[in-house]
């Protein structure tokens, strides 16, 4: 048997939480299928049937798929998946709305969120915001997994060439009809991949204050991000929001600005490899967690931080 | 319009979570247990719009063990009509729930189905969309705003790349984000008359649906620790460090 690997995609081009899904996909099974739904995406077959781990390419194309509708990929998910002993795709937005109605009609009990391959039928995934890590073993004959795309590193995306096989549409649902997608453009580098996250909080105080973070997000080239009090507030938009019911980010150097730490926030960002708590409250919680602890006022830490960064010679990129 | 609103008991999201050291779960003993947070949401946006006048009735229903009752109960004391409660003991994977959820759904024949979007202990983020599988009906996942309209609601929907709407004819299953809105407190007097609201008890059994896990936990453990960190004095030697010692700038 083989893995199915859902992709996501804008119909131009493969979204990178897909490439960390390969990844996963192949520890699994090495034979490893890409199904590709969508309108007009003939470059995202022929980008992802250029990824050495995949060994072919699936590519439904109908109009009906301009858009991404759970009910209407979840019809042309199941009319060819019967042959396979895994369907995957990653573990955000995009899957986490796609997986459960496909694993409901396959009657199979889904496995969320993984970070670790252990065996085709056992897994790692966090629970309680990872507090706790569960391993846990699929007694479904089939399996439905969403994989954590932070945990796995992204598949080259050059060198292979498998097969693209194009396949039959399903029935479309009148029941749900895509009206529009507000995506904020940013030059700044996407927050689940970024090396650099900066992220902001309740201690910001306002939205105006968020041009301190950006400023020195410019200089890092950074991701910005924000904890959820500062995103309820208006601050800045949802799609910054990390932690538990936001985005897991596992970025080289996380910077939490007037941030206290509560535990949906530190699930969200406690993996990263290198913390920095800037925080006027030495006994906030995000300390427990920072690499380097700054007890300071952040209206006075900011600038300053941006001026000796001004000073170094050579920032990294 | 009548609104069916599923509700689950968990850890309270303030309570520090321990890990049992023989691996097979967390302590919950003498531990906080409330509603899970977006469930609040959900039976919040359900109350207003009953409130505005377009919902005439709303169920609110659990599935668990005997105290799982409480969440009912507040349900009810925050403007739900009545409750439902689908007894069952030990572990219930989400797939077994949405199969309770849809015989109930069958009975009652509501015409939206509101629940929180993740339960926060398990974090699995499934029943809602299995509901609507099961059920065929249209799915609105993770909404941050809801427009009731005759046949149909338009949902704003939080996804990675900022807001996405879609329009989902009724019955639907809409699953909410914690910024839907903001939950209300019982007041005392609706605590006392939530009271005396029925609330149904049914035994998982009798619904005739297999609720035995298809996934085993083999172990639980805590979470490797981070190695404690530094204070540092200042701005200047922050940047040094992270500079020469980190080397991640």
């Amino acid at each position: 048997m083989s893995v199915l690997l859902i992709a996501e995609h804008n119909n131009k081009e493969v979204k990178p939480f897909t490439l960390n899904a390969i990844t996963a996909a192949s520890q699994i099974d090495q034979d490893l299928h890409v199904l590709l739904i969508g309108s007009k995406a003939d470059d995202v077959a022929k980008s992802l049937s250029e990824v050495p781990l995949v060994k072919k390419v699936l590519h439904i194309d109908h109009e009906i798929y301009e858009n991404y509708i759970a009910e209407n990929y979840t019809a042309a998910i199941l009319k060819h998946a019967d042959k396979y002993s895994h369907i995957i795709c990653s573990a955000n937005t995009f899957g986490k709305n796609l997986m459960p109605r496909v694993a409901a009609l396959l009657d199979i009990s889904q496995v969320s969120d993984i970070i670790k391959v252990i065996s085709p039928d056992t897994f790692l995934r966090p629970i309680y915001a990872g507090n706790a890590f569960a391993t846990v073993k699929s007694n479904d004959e089939r399996k439905c997994v969403t994989i954590r795309p932070t945990s796995f590193e992204a598949a080259e995306t050059t060198g292979g060439s498998a097969e693209i096989e194009k396949i039959d549409a399903a029935d479309q649902t009148e029941n749900t009809k895509f009206i529009n997608r507000e995506e904020i453009k940013s030059d700044r580098p996407e927050l689940g991949t970024a090396r650099i996250v900066i992220s902001g909080g309740r201690g910001l105080q306002n939205g105006e204050n968020f041009k301190l973070i950006t400023d020195v997000a410019d200089k890092l080239n950074a991701a910005i991000g924000a904890s959820r009090a500062a995103v309820d507030a208006g601050y800045i938009t949802n799609e910054h929001q990390v932690g538990q019911t936001g985005k897991v980010v596992v970025p080289d150097l996380y910077i939490a600005v007037g941030i206290s730490g509560a535990i949906q926030h530190l699930a969200g960002m406690k993996e990263s490899k290198v913390i920095v708590a800037i925080n006027k409250d030495g006994e906030a919680p995000i300390f427990s967690v920072a690499d380097y602890g700054l007890e300071a006022d952040l209206f006075e830490a900011l600038p300053q931080f941006l001026e000796e960064l001004n000073k170094l010679n050579t920032i990294q990129k | 319009m009548k609104i069916l609103v599923a509700v689950k008991r968990v850890i309270d999201y303030n309570v520090q979570i321990r890990v049992k050291e023989d691996g097979s779960g967390v302590v919950t003993d003498n531990v906080k247990m409330s509603t899970n947070p977006p469930d609040d949401n959900a039976i919040e946006e359900a109350v207003k719009i009953k409130e505005s006048g377009k919902a005439t009735e709303i169920i609110a229903v659990t599935v668990g063990e005997e105290k799982a009752q409480e969440t009912v109960r507040k349900a009810l004391a925050v403007g739900a009509d009545r409750g439902i409660h689908v007894k069952v003991d030990g572990t219930i994977e989400p797939l077994a729930v949405s199969k309770i959820l849809k015989k109930i759904v069958e009975k009652e024949n509501p015409d939206l189905v509101f629940m929180g979007k993740q339960a926060i202990d398990d974090d699995c983020n499934q029943t809602g969309q299995m509901l609507a599988a099961h059920l065929n009906w249209p799915q609105a996942t993770f909404a941050s705003k809801i427009e009731v309209n005759d046949k149909s609601l338009k949902v704003t929907r939080e996804v990675d790349e900022g807001l996405e709407t879609i329009e989902v004819n009724t019955p639907a299953i809409i699953t909410c984000d914690l910024r839907l809105n903001e939950p209300r407190y019982a007041s005392l007097p609706n605590i006392m008359k939530a009271k005396k609201k029925p609330i149904e008890q049914i035994n998982a059994s009798d619904l005739g649906v297999d609720t035995n896990p298809r996934i085993e936990h083999i172990k639980i453990e805590e979470p490797p620790k981070r190695k404690a960190g530094i204070k540092v004095a200042s701005v200047e030697e922050l940047v040094q460090k992270l500079k020469n010692e980190a080397k991640v700038i």
